[in-house]
């Protein structure tokens, strides 16, 4: 019996499930009432004016905001089931399962291994020497990236180009082994040729990898991802696949958006 | 028009290069100072001068070395005292206090930087003393008192208070460097830390590797500053010039003797020994400095970072 893709999707389960989410920094609400469900490998995109809360909602789904005082959230978010604001969750063994991505690649100031290799050795991932070599070889494999540090690889990680800094980052993040990418404008700083080597590589990971991508580039969330999020004033407006998003969206706010009416 | 502008910048680069000249011409001038008034000593003692052990001005016997030795020795437990706590003083109130505990901490820490020196000594005196003679002392004597270090006659004046005067009056500055340098390290450093798996502890890390420079040039700050001090340690050290193994011991620093012994110093080669531990005291804080700087670039290489 055979399948079609679509039909295999429609059997998939959801990764994240995000139901009634309210966020707030201090007394100002930044999330209202945001449900949504990312399905398990495939890549989600979040688009929208800016301002309108794409960043801290992706931060919202590995706890990055508690960092930030005075914040606070309302609702639930489940990752395979388990609600990640549920009081006595491990948020320590929860970013180690979300990987992120930040708009600025963020190398830590060590050589291109170590950087790599900084994850594996905090979560204690390697068995042994070998291992841990063998680990770090693979996320900058993983990532594109092996061949051009692989005789550098104890040099220092400021040495790279912007573009190469950032599949570091990704690098970095792969190498614990995340369930989700959570990736924030990843290759908003960088040249064309650098942004596409980061968008091959988004689909190339989509095999392995749940990943929530943001960006302000609508061509790239309709290059990479399968379902596209329009976000407006702290409200999810629409939620669909992206193709439908693109052509032929059920909101009328999503087209004047995407067709460059406003924003 | 164009003319006048030029002329502006003619002049505006001139006061800058004059202000800039100042600077070399204050050092050559200390330095031509203090050996031209220096020379008596040393053209009578030569090298004999720093590694001469007595100092008797009366039979015009002038060895600098145990203030060589008092001035290193207190600063260095004042750096062991001072810069795990510092660095712990600065870690929380960037880490981990809420801003309503980090602000009124971090005014109080500045607070204790005002402080004049003399009043540190009158505390020295009257508070810590006694407390090192009767219970500080006392411990270490009880439980480590096997070692030199700790062997000896309890007084409460002598070398450890000393150098734990000196820690308490360097704490202020480093911490308050330290956490200017924890505050500049980006919150994305952080971040990544905390995205791959980090707990507290190990974000933390990651921001002191960041800061790694920064807090060997606190370091070097607080350093230089226990070499110079004067007033505080002057009252607490004993001012005997004297190496000894155990810290319970009185000592002597080069500037606590300078300070001291100026307004006795009649004769010319009183004056001039004085005015050549002076010079000492010049090349030390130098060396100091230098051996610094060379440790800070050394942490920036192992640490991938380009800037000196
Ligand atoms: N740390 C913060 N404290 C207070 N308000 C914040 C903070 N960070 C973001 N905000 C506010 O929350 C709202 C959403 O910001 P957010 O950064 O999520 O937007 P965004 O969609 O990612 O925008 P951009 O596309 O410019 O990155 C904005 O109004 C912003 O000013
Ligand atoms: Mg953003």
């Amino acid at each position: 019996m055979t399948y079609r893709i679509s039909e295999l999707r429609q059997t998939m389960r959801s990764k994240i499930s995000v139901s009634n989410l309210n966020f707030y920094y201090g007394k100002t609400q930044a999330l209202q009432d945001i449900s949504m469900e990312i399905p398990e490998r495939e890549v989600v995109a979040f688009i929208g004016p800016s301002g309108c809360g794409k960043s801290t909602f992706l931060r919202t789904l590995n706890r990055m905001n508690d960092t930030i005082a005075g914040t606070r959230v309302e609702g639930k978010v489940t990752i395979d089931e388990q609600n990640i604001y549920a009081s006595g969750t491990d948020v320590v063994s929860l970013r180690r399962k979300i990987g992120m991505v930040f708009q600025k690649s963020n190398p830590f100031p060590k050589s291109i291994f170590e950087n790599v290799a900084y994850g594996i050795r905090i979560n204690g991932i390697h068995k042994n020497k070998a291992d841990l070599h063998e680990r770090v070889e693979k996320a900058l494999r993983d990532a594109a990236l092996w061949d051009e540090v692989k005789d550098r690889l104890n040099a220092s990680a400021f040495g790279l180009s912007g573009g190469q800094q950032q599949r570091l980052c990704i690098a970095r993040a792969l190498a614990v082994q995340p369930q989700v990418i959570l990736m924030d404008e990843p290759a908003s700083a960088l040249d064309p040729i650098a942004t596409q080597k980061i968008e091959e590589l988004v689909v190339d990971l989509k095999k392995d990898y749940t990943i929530v991508i943001v960006t302000h580039n609508m061509q790239q969330a309709s290059r990479v991802s399968d379902k596209t999020a329009f976000f407006m004033l702290g409200k999810l407006v629409e939620f669909n696949p992206t193709q439908k998003v693109f052509q032929n969206p059920d909101e009328r706010l999503t087209e004047d958006y995407i067709t460059g009416r406003f924003g | 028009m164009a003319k006048t502008g030029t002329t502006g910048d003619k002049i505006f680069r001139t006061v800058l290069l004059i202000a800039v000249s100042i600077i070399p011409l204050i050092v050559a001038a200390i330095i031509y100072m203090m050996v031209q008034n220096s020379l008596p000593t040393l053209q009578r003692f030569g090298v004999g001068f720093l590694t001469g052990r007595e100092w008797i001005p009366a039979q015009e016997t002038f060895g600098a070395l145990p203030f060589i030795y008092g001035t290193i020795v207190s600063s260095v437990i004042a750096l062991i005292i001072s810069v795990p706590l510092s660095l712990g003083i600065a870690i929380f109130l960037v880490e981990q206090a809420p801003k309503n505990l980090a602000k009124p901490i971090s005014f109080m820490v500045e607070l204790l930087a005002a402080i004049p020196s003399v009043v540190y000594g009158l505390w020295g005196i009257f508070v810590l003393a006694p407390f090192v003679r009767d219970y500080l002392g006392a411990f270490l004597q009880k439980y480590l008192g096997f070692l030199p270090l700790f062997q000896g006659r309890l007084t409460g004046i002598g070398m450890l208070t000393g150098g734990i005067i000196l820690a308490l009056m360097i704490i202020p500055i480093l911490t308050a460097v330290v956490r200017d340098v924890l505050e500049v390290v980006p919150v994305t450093q952080r971040e990544a830390a905390l995205a791959l798996g980090a707990t507290k502890w190990e974000t933390t890390k990651v921001v002191l590797g960041n800061a790694a420079s920064g807090i060997a040039g606190a370091v070097v700050l607080g350093l230089g500053r226990a070499i110079g001090e004067t007033m505080a340690v002057t009252m607490v050290i004993g001012n005997s010039p004297q190496i000894s193994a155990s810290v319970f011991e009185p000592a002597y620093t080069i500037a606590s003797v300078l300070a001291a012994n100026f307004a006795d110093a009649t004769e010319k080669i009183y004056l001039s020994a004085l005015i050549e531990m002076g010079l000492v005291l010049f090349f030390v804080t130098f060396a100091v400095n230098a051996l610094a700087k060379l440790l800070i670039i050394g942490v920036s290489r192992r640490n991938g970072v380009a800037k000196a």
